[in-house]
């Protein structure tokens, strides 16, 4: 009888080439994603060494990262260098017979809701992608992480990555969430309660009544997240919720294979007993809708809160929150809800699916943004983008003025024309509320997209539970 | 991959907490195919104003530090974003080791891959170290994989810890590609198993 396991010590072992006698793996990687950003160093470094992609069927590539999400794209990209890049993935693409979703294909869109949403993601799997939030695949009970550009072309040419094995980690979320309380509630709340090294050098395995309750949307949210917390990866077993979402999907198993793959995702649990090197417990209770203040995804604090003063930290993080505050433009004590912004953006990896679209647009029903403030959705990809239309979302946020794009990730990196101006504040669903990640100068606070419609609806930082008493 | 075997040279005092690759190396500046020519973006928006002038008070524009080879920096350095453009933005200003309490897991990988040596080291131990590159560019640091010892100006040294596999790398300048293919029959088997357990994948 074999020692019990975790989750992750399952898909590890399940993935094992070769192990050295130091403990150093040479590990399978079952899908790939490649995006035009982190690639293109890649490809030319199989070109100069004259190697060739040993799995292309295993290998998915879609630009997200730099095109514009505004019409006229799919003929022109204005600016020169993301159009370069942007071409250079068409042309690897070709050259190397990998799967491709060009811009003018309606299946495009960001590389993480893509792979789910075209059945390239299953459990039990490995999956990577030169993008660190790769870690939302996790969702599925694969293990899934991102990479560095030498790291892609690692896989490019060999489908494997050397490796050594991280820790386990279990966060519990016990019981169930309130009213107005979702995923992304759920993932920077923990974030807030470990720091942003709080999972450095584990693989964190979410469990608990309130992350069974949640649908594979909000099980991508919550672990896409998993590396602002500084984990490798984020998992979360496979049960029905999952085998139904996976079910039918242009890339899953089908009939004699479907039952095989099911039987064996079936065994994808931790067993009793299994050994987590760290535990964290949250009941589900006791989260509230969250928004952050500073410019780290730890700076975590229920909406009723204020905004905090350097004196309430200790170390290094001292200094780090006064820079902070300068950066954000805030005085300690202020409350969170009289925080006036500018802009709002709903979309990302993180909160660009259609049960996002979904919440958003349920608080934004026959309201207007604030004056002054301006909006921006952004599907994750052309086919919620289509979904969205076809449920009359799309039109829901146009009626309340917001701009409806096209899919990318867009202002959540502001790699490609969609930033924020120096100064300006935005209520964003994204991930990262680094300096001068939405554009420099600009302050970003993350928060749900039901929150995040409220503070469009305000003009301020808004309870969103709020809004939701008015419309009972 | 250059190798990295021995570094005496100038060490930057960074102490700022979860620096992250957005602040190493903006957006805007990886839009580019090649790995080379980043150095003048290293930490863009902290090191230059809106115009491109030079910001004096940040530490790699004073004359001390202008070639600095050795960063220490505060706890959880290379948090965020994936992007090897970091530790490329890094290796082309001419840093070839930093120094911190912890780093982020992508960005630790990421080091080795370019010739870069990330050191992790106690708190105590950053503390002086610290306060060494604080003395500027007489105070020089030395650096020493094979021995895995850092030595202050003043003589004091500490020892640190190295995965072996990724230390036998770097002190020989090793391609990773090249080690695995050497276990192309391993992946060949591998891959005809999972064929028969596994047809779906």
């Amino acid at each position: 009888m074999t020692a019990p396991r975790t989750l992750y010590d399952k898909i590890w072992d399940d993935h094992v080439v070769h192990q050295s006698e130091d403990g150093t793996c040479l590990l399978y990687i079952d899908r790939h994603l490649v995006h035009e950003v982190t690639s293109p160093q890649a490809f030319e470094g199989l070109r100069m060494t004259g190697r060739k992609v040993r799995a292309p069927e295993k290998t998915i590539a879609v630009p997200d990262h730099n095109v514009p999400t505004t019409l006229g794209r799919e003929t022109h990209i204005d600016n020169e260098e993301s159009r370069i890049q942007v071409e250079a993935l068409d042309r690897n693409a070709r050259d190397f017979g990998v799967n491709y979703y060009p811009v003018t294909d309606i299946r495009q869109g960001i590389v993480h809701i893509v792979g789910p949403e075209q059945g390239w993601t299953l459990p039990g799997m490995t999956v990577v992608c030169g993008d660190s939030h790769t870690a939302t695949h996790g969702a599925f009970g694969a293990l899934a992480h991102g990479i560095g550009t030498s790291e892609v072309e690692h896989v490019l040419a060999t489908q494997t990555l050397i490796q050594k094995k991280s820790r386990n980690m279990k966060v519990e979320i016990t019981g169930s969430l309130r009213p107005g309380v979702t995923a992304k509630d759920i993932t920077l709340s923990v974030i807030g309660a470990t720091g942003t090294a709080g999972g450095t050098g584990y693989v964190i395995e979410y469990c608990g009544q309130a992350i069974r309750e949640l649908s594979m949307e909000g099980r991508m949210t919550v672990c896409n997240m998993a590396i602002e917390g500084g984990a490798r990866a984020g998992l979360i077993a496979p049960d029905e919720i999952t085998f139904e979402y996976v079910k039918g999907r242009p890339h899953a198993p089908k009939g004699a294979a479907w039952e095989a793959a099911l039987a064996y995702w079936k065994t994808l649990y931790t067993d009793e007993g299994a050994h987590f090197d760290k535990v964290v417990t949250i009941r589900g209770e006791d989260i509230a809708p969250v928004v952050t203040w500073g410019t780290s995804p730890e700076d975590v604090l229920p909406i009723t809160g204020v905004v905090p003063s350097p004196d309430d930290f200790t170390g290094g993080k001292v200094a780090a929150a006064q820079r902070s505050l300068e950066y954000m433009g805030l005085t300690p004590g202020e409350k969170l809800t009289d925080i006036r912004i500018d802009a709002v953006f709903i979309g990302s990896c993180t909160n660009g699916r259609i049960e996002d679209l979904r919440a958003a647009a349920e608080i934004l029903k026959g309201k207007k943004l604030a004056p002054g403030v301006r909006g921006m959705v952004v599907p994750g990809s052309g086919l919620v983008r289509l979904q969205a239309e076809e449920e009359g979302l799309a039109q829901i946020f146009i009626d309340a003025g917001f701009e409806w794009r096209l899919a990318g990730c867009s202002m959540c990196l502001g790699m490609n024309p969609d930033q924020l101006a120096p100064g300006e504040r935005c209520a964003a669903t994204s991930n990262r509320n680094f300096e001068g990640r939405q554009g420099r100068g600009g302050r970003t606070h993350l928060m749900s997209p039901a929150m995040a419609a409220a503070a469009g609806v305000t003009g301020r930082l808004t309870d969103v539970r709020e809004l939701m008493a008015e419309t009972v | 991959m250059d190798k990295f075997t021995t570094l005496t040279g100038i060490a930057a005092p960074m102490p700022l907490v979860n620096i992250d690759t957005d602040m190493i190396i903006p957006k805007q500046f990886l839009k580019t195919i090649k790995r080379t020519g980043l150095g003048v973006a290293l930490f863009h928006e902290m090191r230059r104003t809106d115009d491109g002038q030079e910001i004096p008070d940040f530490v790699l524009n004073q004359p001390a530090y202008r070639n600095a080879q050795i960063l220490v920096a505060g706890d959880n350095f290379g948090c965020g974003s994936s992007r090897e453009h970091a530790p490329w933005a890094l290796l082309d200003f001419g840093i070839r080791c930093v120094i911190s309490t912890s780093f982020a897991d992508i960005f630790y990988n990421n080091c080795f891959k370019n010739g870069i040596l990330p050191v992790v080291l106690p708190q105590e131990a950053v503390d002086v170290l610290m306060d060494d590159a604080r003395k500027g560019a007489n105070a020089r640091m030395t650096v020493d994989l094979e021995s895995q010892t850092v030595t202050a100006s003043d003589g004091q040294s500490f020892r640190f810890d190295i995965d072996p596999f990724k230390k036998h790398c770097l002190l020989n300048g090793l391609d990773d590609i090249g080690l695995s293919l050497e276990k192309v029959a391993s992946i060949d088997s591998f891959e005809a198993k999972v064929k028969t357990l596994r047809p779906w994948v």
